[in-house]
């Protein structure tokens, strides 16, 4: 029984990664008819938004210490942050190592430039063309991208860790009547999913109670009609892509402690996310979440020894059989909406 | 006027025979083969290839091997202060190139994917005749290129490359590998984990699923079980796995009070990562506090894995302060650390380390043999004792073609005073205790063959 409830906490916080990229992939497909595969480069930069500014706090003025000496036997230089100038030792230490939830709002309006400058710059080009197109060259920006944040950043993970406030793990176990140890969940994790949870209700709420939502929500069932009553439809996806890539920025921001950024996570999320879209249903906001959060803890149950040792390599395939069994009862994923991708 | 005689069929049917014949490899149609050996050196130079992994995961480790390179082709040269030429125990290089050849290279990158190591590899010894082949972050590349140079001709120094398949059942007699294995981190470890810990552990492995984690995996748990450990369980996790918290979170419920990630780069920052996330060293298991292992990392993957390394055990082939800390017996490295860092403003990595090191005594056996031909070279290389290159006294053992030397157990740092000093060394197992038979069963199932001159 632990292991089970083990297994759930554990695909919770994946599935809530999931599930924020896959929203955005849904939302963005679902109003702009895009295929974006540069969204999990849009998670990666959100990552390394938290790098960046947890780099920017580092930015330290060099002093010669000369009782002590660097690796070549020359005297020290001995890195002092601007921060801890400023604000003095405890406060300045505070904001460096509150560097990635002080990201969150300087990731927002970078993503949100960032997902304009990608719509307006080179995605509405494609709106017209087919869906290979529009992927091969979502697919050719995400390898830029993540290029250039190699060029800048080097190809080695960057350990960006929590605040100090939130390191260490909680005992769900004893909570729950079981042995100490038994049931352990790391603080960081258990934050990123409610920040996930609050996001995603958030992007619900927005388009489920405000006008401009109400509006986007028209386009979506019918975008013609919405035109012709005047209403520049256009303008508001444009704002629905940059709200997209700021919910991937954000996903990414939050989830460097978990897994230290590189490169390449982008790409390591992408696949799955769009599995993830396919399963939950083309254009289907609520299935975009919904199996985002199945398909991480089937994940997890079955990356467990018992389950390996029973099929060897089902940890490998399990996403993709479930997949291919749900698809084929249901073609249209678990909530997709008639007619989506099928003319 | 028009010609009757031409179809769409017969068209497609030449172009595909032109095609094929384009496309066969001119290693053994061309200039190459028609010599006394591959890619003899004719004119006033030499060219050396250097296949390091300059995109993908490894990117950083390869840049690092490059810069290595760069400074032993420097030192050959006669410029720079020389490096480890002043240490190096043989006094046959004396800054005028290769047997007064002038030393260029040219480089490739492996993308830590053997299709594409090999082709680059093919492309040095093709286009650019490259004379030798070095370097390479994974065994699976290295097992990969040094069969082709096998094949082709050419000498193959090999990198950073730790699966015992390397000389073991992959070994190959144009292939000489100047790094540790498996099997000696094994070695090396054990009665140091065992005099730590208790020799009463019970330990969980997860194990990335390739090659060089299966031998890994195998000489640890075989040392370590020799010394009364138990293992209770071994899982495999996929080498693209990016968040091991699946795997990691069952560990404390084993009944296991040691886990050991035979995990290497990206994967071992990960898994690291997320052990201590998971409060791994925070617990007690079986009335003892829990510990974890990594028998291999470098200094690259401490920085990744940040200050999660602190307190962990493992093993490197090299470490940059071992002249400094352990005496004269490791001489060349300071000399080393001082070419290399006085040019990049860093110390070097052990990745850098082996392929200068691999560099100079490629260098050293062609001016012994005074001759590039490769089974000149391998008849200098087997056997082969030296010393002054940072490892003490090594051998490179004519059986397998197998550096022999003594193994640096390392920790990480507790408070590290800057970026670089993140390990500490714990101690050096002395060469004799890591030393098998070339018929060792880990090692088993290959042959070196004969050496292949290419002509």
């Amino acid at each position: 029984m632990d292991a089970i409830i083990l297994q759930i906490l554990n695909g919770l916080d994946k599935g809530s990664a999931y599930a924020l990229i896959a929203l955005g992939l849904t939302l963005i497909f679902g109003t702009l008819g895009v295929v974006n595969f540069a969204h999990g480069a849009l998670f990666m930069i959100g990552a390394f938004c938290a790098v960046t500014l947890s780099n920017v706090f580092q930015i330290s003025r060099t002093v010669i210490d000369e009782t002590r000496t660097d690796f070549l036997g020359n005297p020290l230089k001995v890195e002092i942050p601007y921060v801890v100038d400023w604000f003095g030792e405890s406060a300045g230490a505070a904001i460096i190592d509150w560097a990635v939830p002080l990201a969150i709002l300087f990731a927002i309006p970078i993503m949100i430039t960032v997902g304009f400058i990608m719509e307006r710059g080179l995605i509405k080009h494609f709106y017209k063309r087919p869906h290979a197109d529009q992927i091969l060259v979502t697919f050719g920006l995400a390898i830029v991208l993540q290029e250039v944040i190699k060029y800048f950043y080097g190809a080695n993970p960057i350990p960006t860790p929590a605040p100090e406030a939130f390191r260490g793990s909680f005992d769900f176990g004893t909570m729950l009547g079981f042995e100490a140890n038994q049931i352990l969940y790391p603080y960081w994790r258990l934050v990123y999913f409610f920040f996930a949870a609050i996001i995603i209700a958030g992007v619900f709420a927005f388009l489920q109670f405000t006008t401009f939502g109400m509006v986007v929500r028209a386009g979506m069932a019918d975008r013609e009609t919405v035109g012709l009553l005047g209403i520049d439809i256009d303008r508001r996806f444009t704002i629905m892509f940059g709200l997209a890539a700021a919910v991937a920025g954000l996903a990414g921001v939050m989830y460097v402690p978990i897994s230290p950024p590189n490169y390449h996570m982008g790409m390591d999320f992408l696949v799955l996310s769009f599995v993830v879209v396919v399963v939950g249903g083309m254009g289907s906001l609520p299935g975009a979440v919904l199996a985002g959060f199945l398909l991480g803890i089937l994940e997890s149950f079955a990356s467990m020894r018992e389950v390996i040792a029973f099929i060897p390599g089902i940890n490998q395939v399990i996403i993709y059989l479930v997949a291919v069994v749900i698809l084929l009862t249901l073609p249209r994923g678990l909530m997709g909406r008639k007619g989506v991708m099928e003319d | 006027m028009t010609n009757k005689n031409v179809t769409r069929r017969g068209v497609i049917r030449t172009g595909a025979a032109t095609g094929a014949g384009l496309a066969l490899p001119t290693i053994f149609t061309g200039a190459a083969w028609s010599q006394g050996f591959t890619n003899e050196p004719t004119g006033d130079t030499v060219t050396l290839g250097f296949n390091v992994p300059q995109t993908g995961p490894y990117a950083d480790e390869g840049a690092d091997e490059l810069r290595a390179f760069q400074l032993a082709v420097e030192h050959l040269n006669g410029e720079g202060d020389g490096g480890m030429l002043q240490t190096f125990s043989e006094k046959n290089l004396d800054g005028t190139g290769i047997l007064g050849k002038r030393v260029e290279f040219v480089t490739g990158d492996t993308q830590t994917k053997s299709d594409a190591a090999r082709a680059s590899a093919r492309s040095m010894i093709e286009k650019d005749g490259a004379v030798m082949i070095s370097g390479g972050s994974s065994s699976g590349v290295a097992v990969a290129v040094q069969a082709l140079c096998q094949e082709a001709g050419i000498i193959f120094m090999a990198g950073l490359t730790h699966s015992n398949d390397t000389t073991g059942k992959d070994r190959k007699a144009n292939g000489f590998r100047h790094f540790f294995n498996s099997y000696m981190s094994g070695a090396a470890l054990a009665p140091i984990l065992a005099a730590q810990y208790g020799d009463n552990r019970k330990a969980y492995h997860l194990t990335a699923d390739y090659n060089w984690g299966y031998t890994t995996e195998e000489a640890v748990r075989s040392s370590t079980e020799a010394l009364g450990w138990e293992t209770v369980a071994a899982v495999k996790t996929p080498l693209t796995q990016t968040d091991f918290s699946s795997y990691i979170a069952p560990v404390l419920g084993s009944g296991a009070d040691v886990l050991v990630l035979n995990h290497y780069g990206g994967n071992m920052v990960n898994s690291l990562t997320n052990a201590v996330q998971f409060g791994l060293r925070q617990q007690e298991a079986n009335g003892m506090p829990f510990e974890i292992v990594v028998p291999l990392y470098s200094e690259l993957m401490a920085r990744g894995a940040g200050e999660n390394i602190a307190g962990i055990l493992g093993s490197q082939n090299w470490d940059w302060k071992l002249e400094n800390q352990l005496g004269a017996k490791y001489s060349g490295t300071n000399a080393f650390v001082q070419s290399f860092g006085e040019k990049y403003g860093f110390p070097p990595s052990q990745a850098a380390h082996t392929c200068y090191v691999q560099t100079l005594l490629y260098a050293d056996a062609v001016t012994r043999a005074g001759s590039f031909q490769p089974c000149a070279v391998v008849e200098a290389l087997e056997g082969f004792e030296f010393d002054g290159l940072g490892n003490g006294p090594t051998l490179y053992r004519a059986e397998d073609h197998q550096c022999f030397k003594d193994v640096v157990v390392v920790r990480g740092k507790e408070n590290p005073e800057n970026e670089f000093d993140l390990v500490e060394i714990v101690e050096v197992t002395p060469v004799e205790q890591v030393t098998y038979a070339p018929d060792h069963p880990q090692f088993a199932g290959g042959a070196l063959g004969t050496c292949n001159n290419g002509a």
